[in-house]
């Protein structure tokens, strides 16, 4: 099936997702709706604990929802198998997280590349690719520097820059600036940023910080589980 | 192959305990070396063995001899080609350590009863001409710096000479090797009717016979006439096919082959251990990264097959490393110093090492593999 219309990148239509622990129930998302259009960059703002990053997994393909229909570039991800939504994630979704996330035993350029490592493109290929991403977050003169001598900029760098490498339909940041001084973060702002004006990426990014949702082109709020306060910049 | 650097890098990431699992697999299989050279050297014999050649001794025991005079009547009994044979001479060369096996034999019968021995036509024809002659293999010869024209001299406990002497002087007329390098070549013959004319006891006694059957197939069928044929008589006999005889001498030190793989099982449990309990640790801390390599696009079937991958890695390397060690302290030869004639190690035995030690990275690779596949990735990337 395919709801996509126009170009609405992913659609979310009545979604709930509901954690068991144990024998209580905890409903974390209730008939949740959603539209991204291609090229936006959506800001989920919200307190801790309200569903951002459970949405985001949603969107992401990390985890399924209860109830709903999560669609993303033409894909029910809930139809999907395991498999098949590794494969698609791999194809069209980029992930940048809070704390980077980087190998610690792999440099910088080994990093970027572990996506691609999952394509045929070859060796020279694939340090093609790297070098171009790596180029694009500012940080190709460091590309085989180890996780542990880069800072937590750079290293957030080299996250976006491994989140970007395959050229993915969605990138997706969960408080990506979350551990970050402010000057680092607005470095890692203005990549995002110039990704999405530059590049024409897609983004989704989960914060509760204001001064990064003032990034965005939309922010939305997210609080127990339901979307509110929409407002269009 | 692209996934290596990953698979590597995460071996490394804790080089002591990497290392002391990799040395524990190394020692392992130096081990498995060793009994397997050891295994060789004590039934190799086994596999050597003539499948058309019957040996006949005394139904006692090996140490009882049986009369000369048998040889026409084995040579009688239908179904046998040829019969010779040997007596355990049981000397020394110098000093007790220095011990190897020598028989006196029949040359021209022994050569053709054993045709896998190789010896020049010309030294052939020395020992045949000369009666204090004596052929000694190759290994024997290395070891003492024997060369032809030596003459040497062995001292036996239990053969006296006329003389009331037990040293007896033998003349090197020839060094032979075998047709196939895991045959023993330590052992000395030389004549019979020298050492018979020069005893002072047993005259006429031999210590076994070797026959050699028209039909292999009919082997059983002439041991149990040979028996018959002896059956009541002073020297009761027993005939058996060489290989049994063979594995009969082994088995006077027990069942080797049960002895090796119970030390053997023992030793790779433990390993599986170790190299298991290394695996888990080392997939239970890199939870996170594991979601992150799920979150970016890897399937399960993928985390399985690099976790299995490093797991096999770990122990082909350490197994790698043990075989090629016991091969270079093998290849040194015989630690006993004589005891263990065919001490080497079998190429068979290198690749079914190696074939353990990648079994062994399988089997203590795939609870953790498991483990890490069933991580559900959010849950995973929460414990980064």
């Amino acid at each position: 099936m395919n709801n996509q219309s126009d170009n609405t990148l992913v659609i979310v239509e009545g979604v709930a997702k509901v954690f068991h622990r144990g024998a209580e129930d905890i409903q974390v998302l209730a008939d949740l709706h959603l539209k991204v259009p291609a090229g936006e960059f959506l800001a989920l703002m919200g307190p801790s604990g309200s569903g951002k990053t459970t949405l985001l997994n949603l969107i992401g393909g990390l985890d399924r929802p209860s109830e709903g229909v999560v669609e993303v570039a033409g894909e029910r991800l809930d139809q999907l198998s395991d498999r098949r939504l590794a494969a698609w994630r791999a194809r069209h979704i980029g992930f940048v997280f809070q704390l980077y996330n980087l190998m610690p035993m792999l440099t910088a350029e080994r990093n970027v590349e572990l996506s691609l490592l999952l394509t045929h493109l070859s060796k020279a290929e694939r340090k093609k690719h790297v070098d171009a991403a790596l180029a694009v977050v500012g940080l190709l003169p460091r590309a085989r520097h180890y996780p542990r001598t880069l800072s937590g900029g750079e290293q957030q760098r080299v996250g976006i820059a491994r989140g970007i490498v395959t050229d993915p339909t969605l990138l997706l940041c969960d408080e990506p600036t979350g551990d970050l001084d402010r000057k680092a973060g607005d470095g890692i702002l203005d990549l995002l940023q110039a990704l999405n004006r530059e590049h024409g990426k897609t983004i989704i990014m989960v914060t509760h910080d204001p001064h990064a949702s003032a990034r965005a082109s939309r922010t939305l709020h997210l609080d127990k589980g339901q979307l509110s306060d929409e407002a269009v910049k | 192959m692209k996934f290596f650097q990953l698979i590597w890098s995460n071996l490394k990431r804790k080089k002591l305990r990497t290392s002391l699992t990799l040395l524990s697999i190394v020692v392992a299989f130096i081990l498995f070396g060793f009994l397997s050279a050891v295994k060789q050297a004590l039934v190799g014999g086994v596999e050597l063995a003539g499948a058309d050649r019957l040996v006949v001794r005394h139904k006692v025991s090996i140490i009882q001899l049986l009369p000369e005079s048998y040889k026409a009547r084995i040579e009688r009994i239908p179904g046998v080609v040829l019969a010779t044979h040997q007596t355990w001479f049981g000397g020394v060369y110098r000093d007790q350590k220095n011990f190897f096996m020598q028989n006196p034999v029949v040359p021209e019968e022994f050569l053709k009863m054993h045709p896998e021995l190789v010896l020049p036509p010309d030294q052939t024809k020395a020992w045949l001409q000369t009666r204090t002659g004596a052929i000694v293999g190759r290994k024997t010869a290395e070891r003492f710096h024997w060369k032809i024209g030596d003459k040497v001299p062995l001292r036996t406990p239990i053969w006296q000479k006329e003389d009331g002497s037990q040293t007896w002087e033998f003349d090197i007329v020839g060094i032979y090797d075998g047709k196939d390098k895991r045959m023993d070549t330590t052992a000395l013959f030389f004549h019979y009717d020298y050492f018979d004319e020069a005893r002072r006891g047993g005259k006429g006694q031999v210590g076994w016979y070797s026959i050699r059957v028209k039909d292999p197939g009919q082997a059983p069928e002439v041991a149990r006439r040979v028996d018959e044929e002896f059956e009541n008589s002073a020297a009761e006999t027993k005939a058996e096919p060489e290989g049994a005889f063979i594995q009969g001498w082994a088995n006077a030190i027990g069942n080797i082959v049960l002895i090796v793989a119970a030390i053997l099982g023992a030793v790779f449990f433990t390993i599986l251990l170790v190299a298991g309990n290394t695996m888990a640790q080392s997939v239970r801390e890199r939870t996170g990264e594991w979601g992150v390599l799920k979150a970016i696009g890897y399937s399960n079937g993928q985390v399985v097959w690099l976790v299995l991958a490093e797991s096999c890695l770990l122990t082909v390397l350490g197994g790698g490393l043990g075989l090629a060690v016991a091969w270079l302290m093998i290849a040194r030869g015989d630690p006993t110093g004589g005891l263990l004639p065919t001490f080497l190690f079998p190429r068979r035995d290198v690749l079914v090492g190696l074939a353990i030690s990648l079994a062994l990275g399988l089997v203590a690779g795939i609870f953790p593999a498991l483990q890490a596949m069933r991580l559900r990735v959010a849950e995973a990337l929460r414990r980064m």
